[in-house]
């Protein structure tokens, strides 16, 4: 189907079906017969079939749309935005952040601090980090950002917090260290697309 | 002091137990029927209903019941207060005065090892009047004064409301729910339910609803809306007049309402078992008690049932299909059921 189906609003031109409908009565005859057919078709028996087949699946097929929130969640979509996760390098365990600062730089609505220095191996290293959750607004951009995958959007959101500003940091978003194995890369937000190999193309060193 | 008495006799202190039985099973059943109609109610729509207070949310009733002690009763400023408290009570107690006449369980008599009241003979009515079916009609009909005051006493323009719809659906019901039942009570010559009880003694075939099918929906529409149950649920719906004439209520008096309202369900169910299902009578091997619980529990059910599948109708809509449709079919059912009977006799 093309987008220009939609975007034609000249409402009368299409093919629309016409319903089938009887036309109202206007005598007293026509009322009577449309009230006995009416009366006799026996749709209500219909109905009620509906409704006892609907309480049969939900009694005996578990069949029930109700989830019993505390007790039961259902899975999220990996690309949800809630709280910030800190990824670790898989192969050494290293924190992936290599302290650039973009993260800090995109982030409109300011929630993001960062200081960094280098450390003995002259390499960057992250001192503070913490992001303002009373602030954050998801955007994701940090995310998205990131040139290492080292911030991402996690699943937790379930927040809560009994001050507006509620900080969060780096220690208590990066991933535990004995974790590790469980972390998880997926196709999120910030995550390399599926088909990056692809798009890697030779740096055009010809101009 | 041991008297002694006829093995069948009624006596007053069976009289007593009785209605000592009725009284404490229905006020219990009002109670039991809302947590069933919010679990029937909840599976039809594919959710689990009242689950977390006691196993499978038994006590969500004892949970209502503190609920409903414990909050304030109020009465608005520019009621009239005597009426709005009688108002619920009225409606309470013909609930239970129409269950004198209407037999719920078959004669029995206690055993002996019970102390103090082995022996006593127990009969399935409490009084068998000869005037029953006609006592329990009035008794119910007088029940809708409790709505009709409630509403006109609490100085709101919903009860107001409520009120006038009590009088359109009285006004539609009553005439098809008398005339409804005439044609049986022609068949069986007889007012009184026990009678009706014994015509129907002999099995599945000499239920009144093979002879009377035309009586019986017009008499299952007819205690709908007397009952003020969903599709004729005119007088409190929510949707349109808020709360209708229970806008003002709150706590105890409001649950009298709803107890009335149950008992008459159940009243409701009953009559229809005795009156058109074969009442109390043994049904092969199944004993009369287990037969009526049976029935009643399909008349109780089917009412949750019908709530969970159809829309209300309008006032206007309830009354024209009273007069218009329901009463010349009740006056045709009496008129043919007459010939018949004057042919057969």
């Amino acid at each position: 189907m093309s987008l220009e189906k939609f975007k034609d609003r000249n409402v009368g031109q299409q093919n629309y079906r016409v319903l089938d409908l009887e036309p109202t009565p206007q005598t007293g005859w026509g009322r009577f017969k449309r009230t006995m057919k009416r009366a006799t078709k026996l749709e209500l028996l219909v109905g009620l079939g509906v409704t006892f087949g609907i309480m049969i699946r939900t009694l005996f097929r578990g069949e029930s749309a109700t989830i019993r929130y505390p007790f039961e969640k259902i899975p999220i979509s990996r690309r949800y935005r809630a709280i910030h996760e800190m990824k670790r390098l898989l192969e050494s365990g290293h924190y992936r952040c290599i302290g650039c600062g973009l993260c800090e730089k995109i982030c409109i609505s300011n929630c993001i601090t960062m200081e960094t220095r280098y450390d003995e191996n002259q390499r960057k290293e992250v001192s503070e980090y913490s992001i303002n959750f009373g602030r954050c607004i998801f955007c994701g951009y940090c995310a998205e950002v990131c040139p290492e995958l080292a911030i991402t959007h996690g699943g937790r959101y379930e927040t809560s917090s009994e001050q507006r500003a509620s900080f969060s940091l780096f220690e208590d978003m990066l991933t535990p260290i004995d974790k590790l194995k469980s972390q998880q890369e997926y196709p999120g937000f910030g995550a390399i697309s599926p088909n990056a190999d692809d798009n890697i193309k030779k740096t055009p060193l010809a101009y | 002091m041991q008297h002694i008495i006829a093995p069948h006799e009624v006596t007053w202190a069976g009289t007593t137990v009785k209605a000592v039985i009725a009284l404490l099973i229905l006020s219990a059943v009002a109670g039991f029927g809302t947590y069933i109609e919010r679990k029937v109610l909840a599976w039809m729509q594919r959710r689990p209903g009242p689950s977390h207070v006691g196993p499978f949310g038994l006590l969500q009733i004892a949970a209502d019941g503190i609920k409903l002690f414990t909050k304030e009763d109020f009465i608005p400023q520019f009621a009239n207060k005597l009426i709005f408290s009688i108002a619920p009570v009225i409606t309470a107690g013909t609930a239970f005065i129409a269950l004198i006449a209407v037999p719920i369980f078959p004669d029995f008599t206690i055993p002996d090892w019970i102390p103090l009241l082995g022996g006593i003979f127990v009969p399935s009515i409490a009084s068998d009047l000869n005037i029953g079916i006609l006592f329990i009609l009035g008794a119910m009909a007088a029940g809708l004064y409790g709505p009709l005051l409630a509403g006109m006493s609490q100085d709101n323009k919903w009860g107001i409301l409520g009120s006038a719809r009590t009088a359109v659906q009285f006004l539609s019901y009553e005439v098809v729910s008398g005339l409804s039942l005439l044609a049986p009570i022609m068949l069986v010559g007889s007012l009184s339910l026990v009678d009706f009880n014994n015509y129907q003694a002999s099995g599945i075939g000499s239920w009144l609803v093979w002879k009377q099918p035309l009586a019986f929906v017009l008499f299952l529409i007819a205690g709908y809306a007397e009952t003020n149950r969903t599709p004729f649920d005119l007088l409190e719906h929510e949707a349109e007049i808020v709360s209708g004439y229970v806008t003002e209520y709150s706590g105890l008096r409001w649950g009298l309402f709803f107890i009335g309202e149950y008992t008459n369900m159940v009243t409701i169910a009953v009559l229809l078992s005795v009156i058109f299902f074969g009442g109390y009578n043994d049904f092969g091997f199944l004993p009369g008690w287990l037969m009526m619980l049976l029935k009643v529990g399909f008349f109780f059910f089917l009412m949750l049932w019908v709530r969970a599948s159809w829309p209300h109708v309008r006032p206007d809509q309830l009354m024209s299909v009273s007069w218009k449709v329901l009463m010349p079919l009740a006056v045709i059912n009496v008129v043919i059921t007459g010939i018949v009977v004057m042919a057969m006799a």
